[in-house]
């Protein structure tokens, strides 16, 4: 690690900035350009592309992840808000080869066409479910009601997470 | 490329140091009117003084009221049991916000602060007075269907988009802060400012002051609310026109009344006429219609948003008749 970084805590955004993170459970120490989004830093330092950029105004839900288990917009977070904290993101819902029942779900009920705002999707409609094993079709409508999709017209998307929903409290 | 500075800091007086020094810096909290706004180059502050790991988290109710931290997340204010229970009118406004994504990132300080959503402070090459002084209002001779009928000036006819503060007016909050200057309590209706000469001032707040809380006083005869958001979709959308009220009534009379609108005026808006031609009346459409009347009565309308006029006097009934059916 290079030692002429400016420390985390006066650091000029337009410098680069030293963060730790914990990123899907895996730990990452990272040297960054303290400008950029936590959008950015997942997608261009990470090279976790799942994370999507869509509007970059809060507007549409592309870029939703949860950090410290709270869903957020990743284009409206700063990274350098970020150090010391956790972040899940799409990359990190399968388990090994075995994709997350929310996954084979979408897939199964044909709940994504494009596929853009399918991640922020099963992000949102994950921390929902761990909160809410039984949601109704409403709290799941209410919960997506952030996270735009402009393909499927939403009822597949509904169809989908109830099927998971019932697979998680299967047990499977 | 423009330099931004930034500090994290854990405690008040650092924050407020912090903003003393250095006249072209900000707070940021959740970033969700800030940081899209510096995207878009509408606000360009060299310095961003973190405030969220100061702890001003806790939400006290009891029987002399609340008090709620301004570092608050929106959404658990929202979902707090107690507020829920004994403030339900501030928890609809809120869960009638935004998204729960952004209800997760949004604090109670940055909701009063947030900035118009007019289109042409939020776009650089226009003219706007608010956004850079001195050069005109687009938004007068433009599309204004989503602007103010009520408190506007010659210089700018922008809403104040918040859902939360329309709640707060109608409740009485007061607003906590700690600055250069020590502490203020502010009461909600003198914290937000008209926009008159001064567009680009939008409330009472010094350089560097510091929200630290919001607080009610007991909700006494203020249970039976309802907040009711008129918008293009039913949701995740900024309010056309919403109606917070909230009714005492005994026997058949009104004993107390509390409304405030939103989405229509350039600060949160209290209509005090309209609570006092509902008090000692019948609760009844008749009263409800001349109360309804009395909220947009010197409303100045623009070519695209006259309809407001209209949608407010019916959404103030319908708030109200909700109330005195579930009562
Ligand atoms: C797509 C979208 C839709 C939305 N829809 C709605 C809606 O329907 N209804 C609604 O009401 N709102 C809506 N909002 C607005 C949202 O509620 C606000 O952006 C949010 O409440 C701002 O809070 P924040 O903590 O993110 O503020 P920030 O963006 O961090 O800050 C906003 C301002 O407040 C200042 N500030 C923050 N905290 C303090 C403090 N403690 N003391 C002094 N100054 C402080 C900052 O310096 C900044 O100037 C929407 C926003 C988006 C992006
Ligand atoms: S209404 Fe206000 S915010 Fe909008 S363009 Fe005019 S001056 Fe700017
Ligand atoms: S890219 Fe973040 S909300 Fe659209
Ligand atoms: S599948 Fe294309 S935007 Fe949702």
């Amino acid at each position: 690690m290079a030692t002429d970084l400016i420390p985390l805590g006066d650091p000029s955004l337009r410098q680069k900035v030293r963060l730790e993170l914990v990123v899907n459970e895996e730990r990452r120490d990272l040297v960054i350009d303290g400008y950029k989004s936590l959008l950015e830093l997942l997608r261009e330092e990470l090279q976790l592309t799942g994370t999507k950029h869509g509007c970059e105004l809060g507007e549409c839900g592309a870029c939703a992840v949860l950090l410290d288990g709270q869903l957020v917009l990743s284009c409206l977070v700063a990274a350098v808000e970020c150090d010391g904290r956790s972040v899940q993101t799409v990359e990190g819902m399968q388990n090994g080869p075995t994709l997350h029942p929310l996954q084979s779900c979408f897939a199964d009920a044909g709940a994504a066409q494009c596929g853009y705002c399918t991640p922020g999707f099963l992000l949102a409609a994950k921390e929902l479910l761990e909160r809410k094993p039984d949601a109704t079709r409403a709290e799941i409508a209410e919960a997506l009601s952030g996270q735009l999709c402009r393909c499927t017209g939403y009822l597949q998307i509904f169809e989908a997470v109830e099927a998971a929903a019932a697979q998680l409290r299967g047990g499977r | 490329m423009r330099e931004i500075r930034y500090l994290s800091v854990a405690a008040e007086g650092p924050a407020i140091r912090a903003l003393q020094a250095d006249t072209d810096a900000t707070y940021l909290a959740g970033g969700t009117s800030l940081l899209d706004l510096m995207k878009l180059e509408v606000l360009n502050f060299a310095q961003l003084v973190d405030v969220n790991a100061i702890p001003l988290t806790k939400i006290e109710v009891s029987n002399d009221g609340a008090r709620i931290g301004s570092m608050v997340r929106n959404s658990d204010l929202a979902l707090h049991p107690e507020i829920a229970a004994r403030y339900p009118l501030l928890s609809e406004a809120l869960l009638s916000g935004a998204s729960p994504q952004i209800r997760n990132m949004a604090t109670v300080g940055g909701n009063l602060l947030q900035r118009t959503r007019c289109y042409y402070y939020r776009d650089p090459s226009t003219a706007c007075n608010k956004r850079n002084p001195g050069s005109g209002c687009a938004a007068i001779d433009g599309y204004n269907r989503n602007h103010a009928i009520l408190g506007t000036s010659d210089h700018c006819i922008a809403t104040h988009a918040s859902d939360m503060c329309v709640a707060l007016a109608a409740l009485d909050a007061v607003v906590h802060t700690q600055g250069p200057g020590g502490e203020r309590h502010i009461p909600f209706a003198e914290f937000h400012r008209l926009p008159g000469d001064h567009p680009e001032i939008e409330s009472v707040l010094q350089h560097g002051e510091l929200i630290t809380a919001v607080s009610l006083p007991p909700p006494t005869g203020l249970r039976q609310s309802r907040y009711l958001k008129i918008r293009d979709r039913a949701s995740y959308a900024f309010a056309l026109s919403a109606v917070a009220a909230a009714l005492r009534i005994e026997g058949n009379l009104i004993r107390g009344a509390r409304i405030a609108l939103g989405g229509v005026g350039t600060k949160p808006w209290r209509a005090v006429e309209a609570e006092q031609a509902l008090v000692g009346k019948p609760a009844n459409r008749a009263t409800f219609t001349l109360a309804a009347a009395e909220t947009v009565r010197g409303a100045r309308t623009r070519p695209h948003n006259a309809f407001k006029v209209e949608l407010t006097r019916r959404a103030v009934v319908r708030a109200l008749s909700t109330i005195r059916g579930a009562s």
